[in-house]
């Protein structure tokens, strides 16, 4: 059977939207803000066979792009092997054990079989960001970890939801181990939902077009992708393209963690070989290998991102499994810092080797930090404990068509800041500064953004603060001649005395009073070009607007 | 005849539309005029000529305009300076950053006022409303004279969390008053005093910066209808769908922006409660873009969380209308992986579409519709320079039609289905972002797009009918012409709902309704009724999405806003949560003055009805691959109970209604059509 192109057009976004209306009901009905406004969520349709990916909702935080469907595949690979239970109707399984094809513990999957005719059609999946799953510091983002174990509780996958029930016991095993677990029951329910938005919506467009013809829509889209993503590599003249990246430290050990990526273009392929990278660390800065690949998957759609996110997409991009590094760390080795540092730091790896053969599409590197700063106390003044996260934005990198964007946020996330008076209602914090780091953009033709500038002094009680950062002791890269973007600094004030944390952009528990405050600037993004071209009228610009 | 003789006026990005009911409101007449960017009161009256409107006998005019939605667009505004707390004077810059595209790291963003006009003084509150540091009276006085010698011509005071206590917002307010040269002060807890100084910021840095523009021209129209011989008041339609005094609208300007697609969602409304059709989607093409909006119970949601652009949050209440993408002009291309893509990219008004003859070279919409037989290919002879359709025809087998392996006709009806499909896909985003299902509702479609499209689309969602206004290319126009009064109040309260403080929810209620009943004594304009309408923003405690509560009077009771806010809740998600406390975020309150309603009935005139219905023409259209020859007719003729089958075309001055092979299209009262899908219900 052969599908009409137009066929194919409609059913490609027939199962898109399906993945959209999940995305959308996860959110909406999501209680914790980390999903249902910062959108830390994505929504899948996965094989049967092998779990790659079919589809996958637009509006998914791009760290997701690449992981749900190794995730996927683990799963059906262990109930093949009759390690995990197999499926029936109405299950949904919850894993989020990084090794099995994940990021950090904080993100949570549901994997759900869809039956036709008796069969399983497809899996669909789901991960969110739930803001915590135990371990030694409220939020899971350890600075210092040195297992997995101490970053909380990890779930290997079993049914939490049995023929369309929630197994209390499972739940109440969960919610044993982590905090604010009353109100995790709106984010289960919301993610559980989705995936049945996603079967009645699925139903709908198989009812309409066929099984067989949409399964024979799905091999053919890969195969179209695939074209398509050759297409575009093949701007890329064939050979060698090599770059570093550097991550401060893992938190532990104060020394920099190199990723050193060789791409290697060959006619339709891009080979990414990371095996001279460092070996796996003591900290939390290990990545996992689904993150790895996802993070690559990424970078390449931020320079391609017209090409829809598929299996078929992927394949012409051939990541060499680099064992031995941090970037595939295996149990015990802690990974906390992978879904938010690390990925960004190989995302930066591939805009570096690739800005140079690609100059009109490839940016200079962007901040890229997550830019963690949580603050755990006592308010005294309402008797409670508190939390409290400032994941701010940086500069992003000059590019061939204008200076790099100001404050803008993750490479991995799509996340808006959090405002100054939310901020300060919610927590006994004042804000004595939120204002554009001046000076941190690389110069160049096109001169990296500019950073984040903020101070926050504690009001009342005690608190400890502890930072997740990185791009402390390396800016984001210039390239073609732009030179680096300013690094992150990280100032802690305590009773007049200025103390800057060791590893620079990473510590844990510091202990604060009422009055001392902590200043952050995040980095500036790289500059591109060489400065001396810079157009007058924008170097004029710069000055009357007190930029430099 | 309380409104006596009224004009609406729609000033549109492309045509100005009017609509005007004479004196007896028994003659209603109508123009389509271009409209005039650089002075939009040129194309208001070329309008009001071509109506041959005697403005002696007019009573009212109510004005749509786009002065304000274009100036923030384009941000050609008026010079503006802003005075915050210190430490803060980059808020409008920073923002909520996110990036322009999810994929992409290139983008920019232009801030409402450049930094060098943002100027920090000390003051300082903190959350919940207490004086950290006091205003610097001697510093703000600097602040105001440098920003004056800057040149500046409005001015904006934005402190943090004013919305807790605005004593300093006002006390500055005083003092610049003093030194400023004008009234173009606008302080930031005055439009909405909600937390989030980025989006309270944003607004008022956007009404200061368009509140001189929007006067000015105001004031030139009403000077130039004065030299015409109209002395009766001018309306303007606010993004809420009411109206207000041209005299008193420019306090705050920011509510006219997104003022045109509110008004046709009005203008929808109306004509469905006149129809007794209480639900519906109402579905805009045009050229560029389309819009849809949801209709509940005869009312358009009203929101107060909508971005105009990327990064461009203008929290006052707007009647929420989103824009979903793909308009007539939106360009097709077959992608590298040979598959058929539509948008975003839009050949726009200029060149447009092939078909409009100047200079597009690019597949449309607009010519897939015409190969198609679904626009009258003949009409290309008027177009300037002539085009012939076999050109058309030639580019849609070239670009599209060799690369998917079919002929050119082929592929133009695949951009029809394609496109179809991926409308129909966002609409239902739009729909279920909002908790509805779509097939509750009936499709209204207007523009001049949308009678085009509006079965096919109906057909994709499962909606049962579609109902196409008499007058679908005026409907912006039309809209103005039945708007009410209307004035909005939003109060943040953020209490959990078990200790809230029930007394002051009543007493904040109360001073709302009042401030509403003070506004609308202001205006010129006779009410036949006040309406009060309440409602609370609510979520459970540790959530950041609300949804909104409507009340049925301004003194609920704890328990009834227990109880209304689980049914809502539930209603929206099918999730229950009786484990988690409720918190009310905010009290909403709009005053509403009804108008003298308007009959509707001679917007088709009953005296060019003809007895049957006679097709004036015939041509083959393509449907399902293969050309029918399919009758035209023309829609001012039609009988009034008319009924026919498709497939058939339906013309008239304003735009071209599909009917495809299946369905059935039945006249109504008011002159509306009805498509029943797949026949009659």
């Amino acid at each position: 059977m052969s599908i009409d192109p137009i066929t194919l057009s409609v059913i490609q976004a027939g199962l898109q939207q399906v993945c959209d209306e999940m995305d959308l009901s996860f959110s909406r009905a999501a209680f914790s803000p980390v999903i249902a406004e910062a959108n830390d969520r994505s929504d899948g349709i996965y094989a049967a066979d092998d779990g790659s990916l079919i589809a996958q909702g637009a509006g998914g935080l791009p760290v997701f792009v690449g992981t749900m469907q190794y995730s996927t595949r683990t799963l059906i690979e262990m109930i093949a092997a009759g390690t995990v239970a197999a499926p029936k109707p109405d299950d949904i399984y919850i894993v989020n054990d990084p090794y099995l094809g994940g990021t950090h513990l904080m993100d949570v999957r549901f994997a759900r079989p869809f039956y036709r005719n008796g069969g399983i059609f497809c899996w669909l999946s789901n991960t969110g960001h739930w803001p915590d799953t135990g371990g030694s510091v409220p939020g899971g983002f350890s600075a210092s970890a040195t297992a997995v174990e101490q970053e909380g509780l990890r779930l290997p996958p079993v049914r939490l939801f049995k023929e369309g029930v929630m197994d209390q016991e499972i739940y109440s095993i969960i919610c044993s181990n982590i905090r604010v677990a009353d109100q995790r029951i709106g984010d289960v329910k919301a993610q559980a939902a989705a995936l049945m938005v996603g079967e009645d919506r699925l139903n709908v467009l198989l009812d309409r077009y066929g099984d067989d013809v949409v399964r024979e829509a799905i091999s053919e889209l890969r195969r179209r992708a695939t074209d398509q993503m050759r297409s575009l590599i093949n701007e890329i003249p064939d050979g060698d393209y090599t770059s570093v990246a550097w991550i401060d430290s893992d938190g532990v050990i104060n020394k920099p963690l190199a990723i050193r990526l060789r791409i290697t273009k060959t006619p339709g392929r891009l080979q990414f070989d990371f095996s001279q990278s460092s070996p796996p660390c003591l900290g939390p800065m290990n990545s996992v290998l689904a993150t790895t690949l996802s993070s690559v998957y990424l970078a390449i759609r931020h320079i391609f991102p017209e090409v829809p996110i598929s299996a078929g997409a992927f394949e012409p991009l051939e990541v060499i499994r680099p064992s031995g590094t941090f970037l595939d760390a295996e149990y015990p080795r802690p990974v906390s810092g992978c879904a938010a540092e690390v990925s960004q730091r190989i995302a930066e790896a591939v805009f570096a080797a690739l800005v140079k053969p690609l100059p009109d599409r490839v940016t200079a590197a962007p901040a890229g930090t997550s830019g963690n700063f949580a603050l755990g106390g006592h308010d005294p003044a309402v008797g409670r404990d508190y939390v409290m996260y400032q994941l701010s934005g940086g500069g992003y990198g000059g590019n061939a068509d204008h200076d790099g964007l100001a404050n803008g946020c993750s490479t991995i996330g799509i996340s808006k800041a959090p405002p100054v008076e939310i901020m300060e209602q919610n927590f006994p914090v004042l804000y004595r500064r939120y204002a554009l780091r001046e000076g941190s953009g690389g110069a160049g033709r096109h001169r990296g953004g500019l950073g984040l500038d903020y101070e926050i002094e504690l009001r009342r009680g005690t608190a400890r603060a502890s930072f997740v950062m990185d791009h402390g002791r390396f800016g984001p890269q210039g390239a073609l001649g732009g030179a680096d973007g300013a690094p992150n600094e990280v100032e802690v004030w305590r009773d007049g005395k200025k103390y800057i944390p060791e590893h620079l952009s990473k510590e844990q528990d510091i202990q604060l009073q009422q009055g001392d405050s902590v200043r952050v600037r995040t980095p500036g993004g790289g500059g591109y070009g060489d400065p001396a071209e810079r157009d007058t009228d924008l170097i004029a610009e710069d000055t009357r607007l007190e930029r430099n | 005849m309380a409104r006596g003789g009224i004009i609406g006026v729609d000033v549109g990005g492309t045509f100005t539309d009017l609509v005007m009911v004479d004196e007896t409101h028994t003659g209603l007449r109508f123009a389509k005029t271009p409209t005039t960017l650089d002075n939009q009161a040129f194309g208001v009256l070329a309008a009001l000529t071509e109506a041959e409107a005697d403005l002696a006998q007019i009573d009212l005019i109510v004005h749509g305009t786009t002065t304000t939605t274009n100036a923030v667009l384009e941000r050609k505004l008026a010079r503006t300076g802003l005075i915050t707390t210190l430490g803060f004077r980059d808020i409008l810059e920073l923002g909520r950053r996110t990036r322009p595209q999810a994929y992409g790291m290139k983008g920019q963003f232009n801030p409402i006022i450049p930094r060098d006009l943002r100027l920090e003084i000390p003051e300082r509150m903190d959350a919940q409303g207490t004086i950290l540091t006091p205003l610097d009276e001697a510093a703000l006085r600097r602040a105001v004279e440098q920003l004056r010698s800057a040149g500046c011509e409005a001015l904006v005071i934005h402190f943090l969390h004013a919305y807790a206590n605005p004593a300093h917002e006002i006390r500055a307010a005083e003092i610049a008053a003093e030194l400023w040269p004008n009234g173009y002060i606008t302080t930031g807890h005055s439009l909405l005093s909600e937390t989030r100084e980025y989006e309270r910021g944003v607004t008022a840095a956007v009404n200061a910066s368009v509140q001189p523009l929007l006067e000015r021209y105001l004031k030139r129209l009403r000077d130039e209808l004065a030299h015409q011989g109209y002395d009766g008041d001018v309306l303007v339609m606010n993004g809420n769908g009411g109206m207000v005094s041209s005299r008193l609208v420019a306090r705050e300007a920011a509510k006219t922006v997104m003022s045109g697609p509110a008004s046709g969602v009005m203008a929808a409304a109306y004509t469905g409660r006149r129809a007794n059709e209480m639900n519906l989607l109402t579905y805009d093409m045009g050229g560029t873009s389309t819009d849809v909006a949801l209709i509940r119970g005869g009312h358009p949601p009203v929101s107060n969380e909508i971005d105009v652009e990327y990064a461009m949050p203008i929290h006052v209440p707007m009647v929420d209308v989103r824009t979903v993408g793909a308009g007539g002009g939106s360009i097709a291309r077959v992608n590298a992986a040979g598959l058929l893509e539509i948008g975003p990219e839009s050949a726009g008004a200029d060149p447009g579409p092939i078909c409009y003859g100047k200079g597009g070279r690019q597949p449309t919409i607009s010519d897939a519709n015409l190969l198609l037989g679904r626009l009258d290919p003949e009409k290309l002879k008027s177009v300037e320079g002539g085009i012939d359709p076999d050109a058309i025809r030639d580019v849609f087998d070239r670009d599209l039609g060799r690369p998917l392996g079919v002929d050119g006709i082929a592929a133009a009806e695949a951009v029809i289905r394609v496109a179809n499909a991926k409308m129909s896909g966002a609409i239902r985003m739009v729909s279920l972002s909002l908790g509805a299902d779509p097939r509750d509702f009936a499709l209204f479609a207007f523009g001049g797009a949308g009678p085009l499209h509006a079965a096919a689309l109906a057909r994709e969602l499962g909606v049962p009918r579609v109902i196409i206004p008499a007058r679908p290319g005026l409907t912006n126009a039309l809209g103005c012409v039945v708007a009410d009064l209307r004035h909005d109040y939003v109060q943040t309260v953020n209490q959990p709902l078990h200790a809230a403080d029930m007394d002051m929810l009543h007493a904040t209620f109360a001073q709302q309704a009042a401030a509403g009943a003070g506004a609308l004594a202001q205006e010129k304009v006779t009410i036949t009724e006040t309406r009060q309408e309440f409602s609370v923003d609510m979520q459970f405690v540790g959530q950041s999405h609300v949804v909104r509560v409507p009340l049925t009077s301004g003194t609920p009771t704890r328990p009834e806003l227990q109880a209304r806010f689980e049914e809502v809740y539930w209603n929206r998600f099918k999730v229950e949560l009786k484990e988690i406390h409720a918190r009310i975020v905010t009290l909403n309150c709009s005053v509403i003055g009804l108008c003298e309603p308007l009959d509707l009935s001679r917007l088709m005139a009953p005296e060019t009805r003809q007895a049957v219905a006679t097709p004036t023409a015939s041509r083959p259209v393509v449907f399902d691959g293969r050309p029918h020859e399919t009758p035209v007719y023309w829609r001012d003729y039609l009988p009034e109970d008319v009924s026919l089958s498709g497939p058939a075309v339906i013309e008239q001055a304003d735009c071209t209604i599909l009917i495809p092979p299946g369905d059935v299209v039945k006249g109504g009262a008011d002159g509306n059509l009805f498509i029943h899908i797949g026949g009659p219900a």
